[in-house]
């Protein structure tokens, strides 16, 4: 008796974005490379799409923009206490905003400092932080908000997350945090400060 | 040397241990045909509603009211994901078909529950199911047809689970996903689209079903020139709504297919006037050609996201001393539809209201159509409060039709109420656009009521209730399964339950409390002289979000357990 797995995905479809399949890759040649002997500078004849500026993840000193016309966004920019403002990273030498994956979407929220977690507050810029706007249930954008409680509400499934206390989930179906995008200020502008804090996208269904 | 004795014992040992073999390994699969679809073999349940007409109706009676009571488990099998699982199982000749949320779909063995094969599909990363369901399969031939959450539709061989072939019906990040199961008829396989929630246009297509070439292709808001058109102003019919998000009926008298409509977009009816045709509407369509034959509009220029995607029941009834080739709609909106089909139009009979509802103030008893009570629409910048919520009186799960009574049976829920107020939205394609945000959609329900869940039995000759089976503490969220046992299956309820109802006084014969909420429908089907009840129970989406809301307002629990499992049960020896 047999079961049998199938994973398809015909010609007709369109090949899915972003640079998550891309890192994997990149490790496997690395390690494929060193298995071999070979110098690790052959990774440097990567083909350009491994390192397309538009996919990568967001880069310490990026800036951020709401759309990819708009400037640059200041923290005064941002309404105290929430909502959330929804944006991108940009190059701020290039100008080339990494709106090539939805994975680098992020929300901005400013609050009081005062009421961040210490643990919150030290990856914030001030009382700004940066979320990814990727749930962590099933993937949707956590692009609304609840106004009496002032959380993130996912715009899918109505999971909510804390701003004040890392993201943490305080309804809803999702089981984990949002990952925190670490912030600080440079020249009045909100920059980025390191890596997002944990996996972006929705639990693995199976 | 052997004896023959010996040598008979050998043979019949190695028969033995062959057998099971040939029996699991999937050697033959019968080939659904249209005959077979325009008349199914009791012992099968080829589609997802039992019939074309849209009955789930069960015609076999070995289990009825008498002996339900000894009904039995013979075998789970989970499904190894969790969301809302919305699929009856497809049986045909031993063969059962159950698809999932995250658009897998597992083939399994009937009578045993031996798993045969598994299709997973590899959804894009950045997609984002607001509906992560599929509500069923289509059978054709020799292949399994799945409309995907991506938008695809995905012809399965039926015997290994393979890809015969797939083609894109739209382009999922302008807000298009597909729920639905497929219809077939002659040869032709019939999709449509949800995405009523992000300004898209809804439409009914066609493929055919060995090929996958398209082939006619139906908008359900018509566009200039096409006749309707004139109900919408300037430039909101293309982003109108009118989502297909389930399974047309079909006559194979009248060569014409039943679809219900999604609501309007956006969702406040001022920022759109006109009557928005074919928003919340039945429409029949040529299943030959896709020519739009006629409409009944339930609510026009509607604001309360009142769809009415249930495809309507095809059957006939008595009122006023004449047959009447009808169509059966109970609807979201609150009200039991009794309409008349010909070839060329779609006439109203009646409307009765079956749960509470505020907001028509009357229904013109020619043409059907409602006068609304002004203060109860919403509108921008305007609150209304209305019952009952955008959840309507029913919503998607089927209701059951039982043709030897005469009897409807539906899964309804009362004494709930919405609020909302509107604003104007940018348009961004693929994101929200409803002109409300979700944290600000209201909700309340009669904290004095005794009752919100409602089993409810008909008499469609007679026009009126003759049962109901009250929940106090749950709403109604499962689909229906009638048998010519005289019993009505279903679930649906938080506490997790599976149960069989006396078709005649609505009392329970007989529950089982299984892994999570079901909100599938049940299926009936015989192997080798057994008859078999199937549903998969898997709680998620709307109902687990009612749920929530619901615990705030009432202390109910929060939280129903997940995870989707298939149960199959027959009577114990």
């Amino acid at each position: 008796m047999t079961s049998r797995l199938t994973h398809e995905r015909s010609e007709d479809s369109e090949p899915s974005p972003g640079p998550r399949a891309l890192l994997p890759a990149r490790r496997a040649l690395l390690k494929a490379a060193l298995g071999l002997g070979l110098c690790v500078p052959l990774l440097d004849a990567l083909p350009a799409a491994a390192d397309d500026p538009k996919s990568i993840r967001p880069q310490v000193g990026d800036q951020f923009v709401g759309d990819s016309e708009g400037q640059v966004i200041k923290p005064n920019d941002l309404p105290i206490g929430g909502p959330q403002r929804l944006a991108y990273p940009i190059d701020p030498r290039t100008k080339v905003v990494r709106d090539g994956s939805y994975f680098n979407q992020v929300v901005l929220v400013r609050l009081d400092p005062a009421q961040l977690s210490e643990d919150t507050r030290s990856l914030a810029a001030g009382g700004t932080v940066a979320y990814t706007v990727v749930c962590t249930h099933q993937g949707c954008p956590v692009s609304m908000w609840k106004s009496d409680t002032k959380n993130l509400f996912c715009s899918c499934h109505a999971s909510q997350f804390d701003p004040r206390d890392r993201a943490k989930v305080v309804d809803g179906p999702a089981t984990r945090r949002l990952p925190m995008l670490p912030l600080k200020v440079v020249d009045g502008v909100l920059v980025v400060a390191g890596e997002f804090t944990g996996r972006i996208g929705g639990a693995n269904p199976m | 040397m052997k004896t023959p004795g010996r040598l008979l014992a050998l043979v019949t040992v190695l028969t033995l241990a062959l057998v099971p073999v040939l029996v699991t390994a999937q050697s033959s699969y019968t080939p659904v045909t249209d005959q077979r679809l325009v008349n199914p073999e009791p012992e099968n349940w080829l589609l997802i509603r039992g019939n074309y007409q849209g009955w789930s109706y069960s015609p076999l009676d070995q289990i009825n009211s008498s002996n339900v009571k000894r009904l039995g488990l013979v075998w789970t099998s989970s499904t190894g994901v969790d969301s809302g699982h919305q699929a009856p199982p497809i049986v045909n000749n031993g063969v059962m078909f159950v698809s999932t949320p995250y658009n897998q779909v597992i083939a399994l063995n009937a009578r045993t529950g031996d798993q045969i094969w598994r299709y997973r599909r590899e959804l894009p990363e950045d997609f984002k199911p607001l509906h992560n369901t599929n509500r069923g399969v289509a059978l054709y031939g020799d292949k399994v047809y799945l409309a995907s959450l991506d938008c695809y539709l995905v012809a399965l061989d039926a015997k290994t689970g393979k890809v015969a072939w797939q083609k894109q019906v739209e382009n999922y990040k302008t807000g298009y996903y597909m729920t639905l199961a497929p219809l077939i008829v002659k040869g032709k396989v019939m999709v449509g689209v949800s995405g009523g929630e992000f300004g898209v246009r809804g439409f009914v297509q066609a493929f055919d079903a060995e090929t996958g070439a398209p082939l006619w292709k139906r908008f359900t808001v018509p566009g200039p020139g096409e006749p309707g058109h004139e109900s919408w102003s300037g430039d909101t019919w293309q982003r109108g709504g009118a989502s297909i998000w389930l399974t047309g009926s079909y006559d194979p008298d009248l060569n014409l297919t039943f679809w219900g409509t999604g609501n309007a977009s956006p969702w406040f009816g001022d920022q759109r006037p006109g009557d928005n045709l074919y928003t919340s509407s039945t429409i029949a369509i040529d299943p030959d050609t896709g020519a739009l034959k006629s409409h009944f509009q339930y609510q026009w220029n509607e604001s309360w996201d009142w769809d009415e995607p249930d495809s309507p029941l095809i059957l006939d009834f008595q009122k006023g001393g004449r047959s009447i080739k009808g169509l059966v709609h109970p609807a979201r909106n609150g009200y039991l539809y009794m309409l008349e089909r010909s070839k060329e139009r779609i006439g109203f009979v009646s409307a009765t209201a079956y749960v509470k509802q505020n907001v028509f103030a009357n229904i013109d008893s020619t043409t059907g159509r409602p006068n609304y009570n002004p203060e109860r629409i919403p509108r921008t910048g305007k609150r209304a409060d209305f019952c009952p919520s955008l959840w309507g009186g029913k919503d998607w799960p089927n209701a059951a039709y039982n043709p030897k009574t005469g009897r409807l049976y539906m899964p309804t829920n009362d004494n709930h109420c919405g609020f909302m107020e509107g604003k104007k939205q940018p348009f961004v394609a693929g994101k929200w656009w409803t002109g409300v945000d979700i944290p600000d959609i209201g909700f309340t329900v009669d904290k004095s009521a005794t009752f919100f869940g409602n089993i409810q039995a008909w008499d469609l000759n007679a026009g009126q209730r003759v049962w109901s089976h009250q929940f106090p503490a749950s709403m109604a969220w499962g689909g229906l399964l009638a048998t010519a046992g005289n019993v009505v299956f279903g679930g649906g309820t938080n506490d997790r339950y599976f149960r069989a109802f006396d078709a005649t006084t609505g009392q329970v014969l007989w529950q089982i409390r299984t892994n999570s909420g079901i909100t599938a429908p049940p299926v009936s089907f015989s192997i080798g002289g057994v008859q078999y009840i199937a549903v998969v129970s898997g709680w998620g989406v709307d109902p687990e979000f009612q749920e929530g809301l619901l615990s705030n307002l009432l202390g109910w629990p929060k939280e129903v357990p997940t995870g989707g499992v298939v149960w199959v049960f027959a009577l114990a020896p």
